[in-house]
């Protein structure tokens, strides 16, 4: 037996940065942040989320599609056609990298849904969640990888170097901004599974693995949602739409229901406090995210990060002025701020919560 | 005194060259730049060498250490000193989740706050003491499966907050904890006793402490002006029938 090989035991990667009087943050910042984590993933997916884009089609939802050949391409945009008036369509411009060697078409599409397509009162929102059901769903080789208005993913199988590369990164500017590298344990390493996950303006970036992914499937599939995308965090992209824009829940109920305070420490709060985490726990069992996470989450508004409720993965968060900076190590935050107003660990199960200023 | 920029440098790198100044005798090393880079003094063996590292050392920092000091002139990450044999590694900034991991002999001094499972599996036998001890407050599952050694936390800023987190010393079953300030009995695991610290304990802690202070130039008598809480297993062997059966 050889014994004289070099492994480097990983985990994922994650970072996020944001500016809260919406300054606009280039790409490559984000880019550098994610390299210098680049050992925690294994070159099997990296990719990122820009908030602030596509300043000249605020209006419209950007759909980032991937293709595996023409044919599936063929036909997502005829149903595309079908549904919405597409103001603009173009490949995702990308440079060939030549260690990435198999990439899907990846096309994007500025839409607007027809109006005499949304029967019965449906919503805008809405009405794309359908359409990525289905397409993800329904149409062979095609994935909706982005959803929300005024902002993207990029995500593949490479390196952060790697796929910052093929998809330009460093040409877009967004005052949010999350970054992933990936090490797959337990789903497979394509395109489509690499983070973040997405739907509508809401994007997630995970190290951890859900263990609870099963339930959660169910819970979801009896709102509607398809989980297609043969990796965990699917399901806490599709939660956060479900609880905050469909129930209503604000962002720190919704991190309540993500991760609950054990029942032990339940039973040491004050009667009020005591009755509405027992409800939210009663109510919202199944959407219950369990097994080791952390997770930064993104939205038209702000940046969310999250630990699960015994910190089984890192996460540092720090600022600086109007920046706020999440990641899984405090190195990938100094290496694109070097002088931090303040850096903190925060708390298991308690989140970071920054919002946008007005 | 060596010194290596290491700016921009790959762990590997940075960790071949540290290794071949300590092989041609180098004894004063000084790392300028760090940020990141994983595996600094992993496995070295060395009695009289001095690492001073400026910036943000990688993970896994001081793991199978033996012998060299390491002094990091700032915040370091997650996984200090996991199975370290000897040495010592002075943090003048926070640490992260993980100390210590299996630690079986050295000192770790922290100056801020810890994170979560620091000194997990620590343990001891005869001379062989490790010693862990964070100046700030701590997360969760301190001391956890706790076999042997030394854990001592200040929360010297607590302001009140906690100083240590839940499911402190769960399934310890060796070694001694000391927190400096009131523990919540029922935050510590089904093994372990809270007690008053004896005559004894007190001076081995003034030992401890005063090293401590003066790595980091604190006054030892306020350190030691608040009382400490002893924290130990009350059952050797909890699971010691658990296959009997």
């Amino acid at each position: 037996m050889n014994h004289d090989y070099q492994r480097d035991i990983s985990g994922c990667g994650l970072t996020g940065v944001i500016s809260k009087k919406k300054r606009m943050i280039g790409g490559d910042v984000i880019v550098r942040s994610l390299c210098l984590m680049n050992d925690r993933g294994n070159g099997l997916g990296a990719g990122f989320a820009a908030y602030g884009i596509y300043p000249e089609f605020r209006d419209f939802y950007a759909l980032h599609i991937m293709y595996d050949d023409e044919s599936s391409q063929r036909t997502c945009e005829e149903y595309i056609r079908n549904e919405y008036h597409v103001e603009k369509a173009e490949d995702i411009p990308t440079r060939p990298v030549k260690t990435i060697a198999i990439s899907p078409r990846v096309v994007r599409y500025f839409v607007k849904p027809l109006r005499e397509r949304m029967e019965g009162g449906i919503g805008e929102d809405d009405f794309v969640v359908r359409t990525v059901m289905r397409i993800n769903s329904e149409i062979e080789g095609a994935y909706i990888f982005s959803s929300g208005k005024n902002m993207g993913a990029f995500k593949g199988v490479g390196t952060p170097s790697e796929i910052a590369e093929f998809f330009r990164i460093e040409e877009y500017e967004g005052y949010i901004w999350t970054g992933h590298t990936r090490f797959p344990t337990n789903t497979p390493g394509w395109w489509g599974g690499a983070h973040p996950f997405t739907l509508l303006d809401w994007s997630i970036v995970h190290n951890g693995e859900i263990s609870s992914y099963g339930i959660n499937k169910r819970y979801l599939e009896m709102y509607g949602y398809k989980l297609t995308l043969l990796t965990d965090t699917e399901v806490a992209a599709y939660l956060l739409d479900l609880l905050i824009r469909r129930h209503g829940l604000d962002i720190p109920t919704a991190c309540t229901v993500l991760a609950s305070p054990f029942w032990k420490d339940v039973d040491y709060m004050d009667e009020e406090e005591k009755e509405a985490i027992t409800l939210l726990r009663l109510t919202y069992g199944s959407a219950l995210l369990n097994g080791p996470f952390a997770i930064l989450f993104g939205h038209s508004k702000g940046l969310v990060g999250l630990n699960d409720r015994i910190k089984l993965r890192p996460l540092v968060a720090a600022t600086k002025d109007d920046m706020v900076f999440i990641a899984s190590e405090e190195a990938a935050i100094r290496e694109i701020c070097k002088e931090p107003d303040r850096v903190w660990a925060p708390r298991a199960g308690e989140p970071v919560i920054v919002a946008l200023e007005d | 005194m060596y010194t290596i920029d290491a700016k921009g440098m790959y762990y590997r790198d940075l960790n071949r060259l540290v290794r071949e100044a300590i092989s041609k005798g180098e004894k004063d090393l000084l790392l300028k730049n760090v940020n990141g880079q994983y595996y600094i003094g992993d496995g070295i063996r060395a009695k009289d060498v001095r690492i001073t590292i400026e910036g943000v050392p990688g993970n896994d920092l001081a793991a199978f250490m033996d012998g060299p000091t390491i002094i990091v002139k700032g915040n370091a990450q997650d996984n200090i000193g996991n199975t370290m044999n000897s040495g010592k590694i002075v943090v003048e900034g926070h640490a992260g989740d993980v100390l210590g991991y299996g630690m079986r002999g050295g000192k770790l001094h922290i100056l801020g706050d810890v994170g979560y499972r620091v000194g997990i599996h620590m343990k001891g036998y005869r001379r062989q003491v490790p010693v862990i001890i964070a100046g700030g407050r701590a997360g969760d599952f301190l001391g956890e499966y706790m076999a042997g050694g030394v854990l001592i936390l200040l929360g010297l800023d607590a302001n009140g907050k906690p100083i240590a987190g839940d499911y402190i010393g769960t399934g310890m079953h060796g070694g001694v904890i000391f927190i400096r300030g009131d523990v919540d009995v029922r935050r510590c695991g089904a093994e372990v006793g809270v007690m008053e610290p004896d005559e004894n304990d007190r001076k081995l802690l003034k030992t401890y402490l005063e090293e401590y202070c003066k790595d980091f130039g604190l006054n030892l008598d306020e350190v030691m002006a608040k009382e400490f809480k002893k924290l130990v297993p009350v059952s050797l062997r909890p699971y010691g029938n658990l296959y009997a059966y």
